[in-house]
C-alpha cells in the first residue's frame, strides 16, 4: 500500500518570530525554515510502516514555494522514496492546500495519508480534516499509536482528546493526523541526504490539477500580544503567601 | 438567518466550553442581532438538550438523537451539521478536541475557510486569532458566505448556564456513515475540577524529577487550593503524567485566576498555553528561567523544599 505525507516547510521552531514594523506578517527574511515538526512525525511513522513491510511506498509532498524543495530533499534524506511539489507563490491556505492533495491522491491512489496535525505557524489544525471530508474518508486526528492492518482493510488509532485517550477502529482509505507522542523522528544521515538528491522530485503547478488557490481570508493585520511584563521575585514562601492573599487576593 | 453553535457534551452535561461559544456567537450576534441557536447531537442527550435551552441568550436548540452520534465522531457529525447549515450565517464550536477535529470538515464540505481558534470578535467578519503559538496575533476577515469558527474558551468569559427558555426541536438525524467506530475509551478520571475550566492550576514540569515526585509533591497543594492539576509538555514527554494534563501549544491553553507553575522553565510553546492566566506564579531553582520572565511572583527556590512549605503554611 502507498502512504502520502504532506509537509509543509516553516519557521524553524527554535526561532522567536517577530512581527514586521508595518504590521502585514512576520518578518521570515533570513530567517532559518525547516520541516513543521509535526510533519517530521508523520514522515517517521509512515516510514516505519515501510519499514514493517505494511507500506510499499512512501511520497512526500509539498505546496508552495520552490524553496519547499528543500523541505522534501529532507522527506527524502529521511527515507521517502520520491517527492511531489506543488509549486505556487500564492499565499495557501488550508482550504486550497486540503485541494491540491485531493488532485493528488486522486492520482496517487493512496491507502492512507498522514498528516501533522497542524503547522507550527499558522497554527490552524484544518489540513487533515478538510481533505478527509473532501476525499469521503474517515478521519483520525492527534493520534498518538496507529496500527494498519491491511488484511482487514482498517486502521486503529490511538487519539489525545481533551479528557484522555481514545481509539477508533477506521476503515481504509483513511487520514491520520500525529500529535507528538506518536513516535520519536529519526535524523537525516550524511549518506542518506546524499542519496536523496537522486531522487525524483516532480514540481507541477496548481492550475495543471486544475485547482483554484485563491485565498478565502484576507490579513488585514498582524501585531504583537499584549506584552506582559515580568512581577517581582519573592524572598520567601511566607513572602509569596503574604503577596497572593493581600495583593493579588486570589487565594483566601 | 441565524448563528449555530454546536454543543460540546457527554449526552447527560453541557460542557461549559459550550457556554464560551456562545459568548463569541453573541459577541457576532450584536451587529446581526438574529437568533443564536445549539445543535446537540449525540445519543439519549435529552438532559445536555435541556441545559442548552436553559443557556442565557439560546433561542433554540436542535437535537440530534441517534446511537451514531453517541461517541462524536467527526464524519457523522460533520455531516449532520452540513446538512443542518442552510439558514445559518455563522457555525460555531468551541476549539475542543472535538471541536477542531470536526469542524474543519464541515468547512470544506460547504467550501469555505475555517477560522480556527479566535479570541476576539471585531465585526461579524472580522476575528482575531493567534498565531506562531500566541507569539503574533493575527486579524482576519472572511468573505466566505458561511463562517465556520472555532473559539479559544480562553477568550470568551462564559455566557450565564441560566435565564434562557429557548425551544427544542428534535430532528431526523443522518444516515450513519459506518466508517469510524469508536473501539475503546480511557478517560482520566478525578475528582479536581478539570484543567479547562480552573479557577487555580497546579503545573508541574520536568523539575519534578519523576511522576512520583509530580504526586507526591503537587497533589497536596492542589488539594488545599482546590485547584487542577497540569504539567508542562516535557513533564509529559517524560511519561510523568498523561498526555491530557498537558498545557501549551498543543495541549490545553488555559487562563485561571491563578497559575502555579513549579519546576517549569517556560519554553516558547508552554508559555502560549497559559500566558493569559490572571496572576502566574513561578518557583523554580534557576533564577534565569525564561518562566520568570512573565510571572507576577517569582520564587527562586527548590521546590521539594518551598512546596511543602507552601503546602504547610496555606
Amino acid at each position: 500500500m502507498k502512504i502520502l505525507v504532506p509537509v509543509k516547510r516553516v519557521i524553524d521552531y527554535n526561532i522567536k518570530v517577530r512581527v514586521k514594523a508595518d504590521n502585514t506578517g512576520v518578518d521570515l527574511a533570513n530567517v532559518k525554515m525547516a520541516m513543521n515538526p509535526f510533519d517530521e512525525i508523520a514522515i517517521e511513522e509512515a516510514l516505519r510502516l515501510k519499514e514493517a513491510d505494511v507500506a510499499s511506498e512512501v511520497v512526500a509532498i509539498s505546496c508552495g514555494v520552490t524553496a519547499c524543495q528543500e523541505t522534501l530533499r529532507t522527506a527524502m534524506a529521511l527515507g521517502a522514496d520520491r517527492g511531489i511539489l506543488v509549486e505556487t507563490d500564492v499565499e495557501l491556505q488550508p482550504l486550497a492546500v486540503a485541494k491540491l492533495l485531493k488532485a493528488i491522491a486522486l492520482n496517487e491512489s493512496p491507502q492512507l495519508i498522514i498528516l501533522g496535525k497542524q503547522a507550527i505557524d499558522d497554527d490552524a489544525n484544518q489540513t487533515g480534516q478538510m481533505l478527509a471530508a473532501l476525499m469521503g474518508w474517515p478521519q483520525a486526528t492527534f493520534a498518538s499509536k496507529v496500527v494498519v492492518d491491511v488484511a482487514a482493510g482498517s486502521v486503529t488509532v490511538t487519539r489525545e482528546v481533551d479528557g484522555g485517550s481514545e481509539t477508533l477502529a477506521l476503515t481504509l482509505p483513511a487520514i491520520v493526523t500525529t500529535d507528538l507522542r506518536l513516535n520519536e523522528p529519526r535524523y537525516a544521515t550524511l549518506p542518506n541526504i546524499m542519496k536523496a538528491k537522486k531522487k525524483p522530485l516532480d514540481v507541477i503547478k496548481p492550475e495543471a490539477l486544475g485547482v483554484d488557490v485563491t485565498p478565502r481570508l484576507t490579513t488585514l493585520k498582524v501585531t504583537d500580544p499584549a506584552p506582559r511584563s515580568a512581577g517581582v521575585k519573592v524572598a520567601n514562601v511566607a513572602e509569596l503567601i503574604h503577596k497572593l492573599k493581600n495583593e493579588a487576593k486570589v487565594i483566601a | 438567518m441565524s448563528i449555530l453553535v454546536i454543543a460540546e457534551h457527554d449526552n447527560l452535561t453541557l460542557k461549559v466550553a459550550t457556554r464560551n461559544a456562545i459568548a463569541a456567537a453573541a459577541k457576532i450576534n450584536i451587529t446581526l442581532a438574529t437568533e443564536i441557536h445549539v445543535l446537540v447531537a449525540g445519543v439519549a442527550c435529552g438532559d445536555a438538550a435541556q441545559q442548552a435551552a436553559a443557556v442565557a441568550g439560546v433561542a433554540k436548540v436542535i437535537v440530534a438523537d441517534a446511537a451514531h452520534y453517541g461517541d462524536q465522531t467527526a464524519e457523522n457529525l460533520a455531516a449532520l451539521i452540513v446538512a443542518q447549515a442552510g439558514g445559518h450565517t455563522h457555525i460555531l464550536a468551541a476549539a475542543t478536541s472535538n471541536g477542531k477535529n470536526t469542524l474543519p470538515r464541515v468547512a470544506a464540505l460547504l467550501d469555505v475557510a475555517q477560522i480556527s481558534d479566535i479570541i476576539a470578535v471585531l465585526d461579524a467578519d472580522t476575528f482575531v486569532r493567534p498565531i506562531y503559538a500566541g507569539n503574533a496575533l493575527a486579524t482576519v476577515k472572511s468573505a466566505d458566505p458561511v463562517k465556520v469558527i472555532t473559539v479559544r474558551t480562553t477568550g470568551f468569559d462564559a455566557v450565564e448556564a441560566s435565564g434562557g427558555h429557548a425551544v427544542i426541536e428534535n430532528i431526523q438525524a443522518s444516515t450513519d456513515l459506518g466508517q469510524a467506530k469508536l473501539v475503546n475509551r480511557e478517560l482520566t478520571k478525578s475528582a479536581r475540577p478539570e484543567l479547562a475550566a480552573a479557577k487555580i492550576i497546579v503545573s508541574g514540569g520536568r523539575g519534578m524529577g519523576s511522576g512520583e515526585n509530580y504526586h507526591t509533591v503537587l497533589e497536596p497543594l492542589a488539594d488545599k487550593l482546590g485547584a487542577a492539576m497540569g504539567a508542562s509538555r516535557a513533564a509529559v514527554d517524560a511519561g510523568f503524567v498523561s498526555n491530557d494534563y498537558q498545557v501549551g501549544q498543543t495541549g490545553k491553553i488555559v487562563a485561571p485566576q491563578l497559575y502555579i507553575a513549579i519546576g517549569i522553565s517556560g519554553a516558547i510553546q508552554h508559555l502560549a498555553g497559559m500566558k493569559d492566566s490572571k496572576v502566574i506564579v513561578a518557583i523554580n531553582k534557576d533564577p534565569d528561567a525564561p518562566i520568570f520572565q512573565v510571572a507576577d511572583y517569582g520564587l527562586v527556590a527548590d521546590l521539594f523544599q518551598a512546596v511543602p512549605e507552601l503546602v504547610a503554611a496555606l
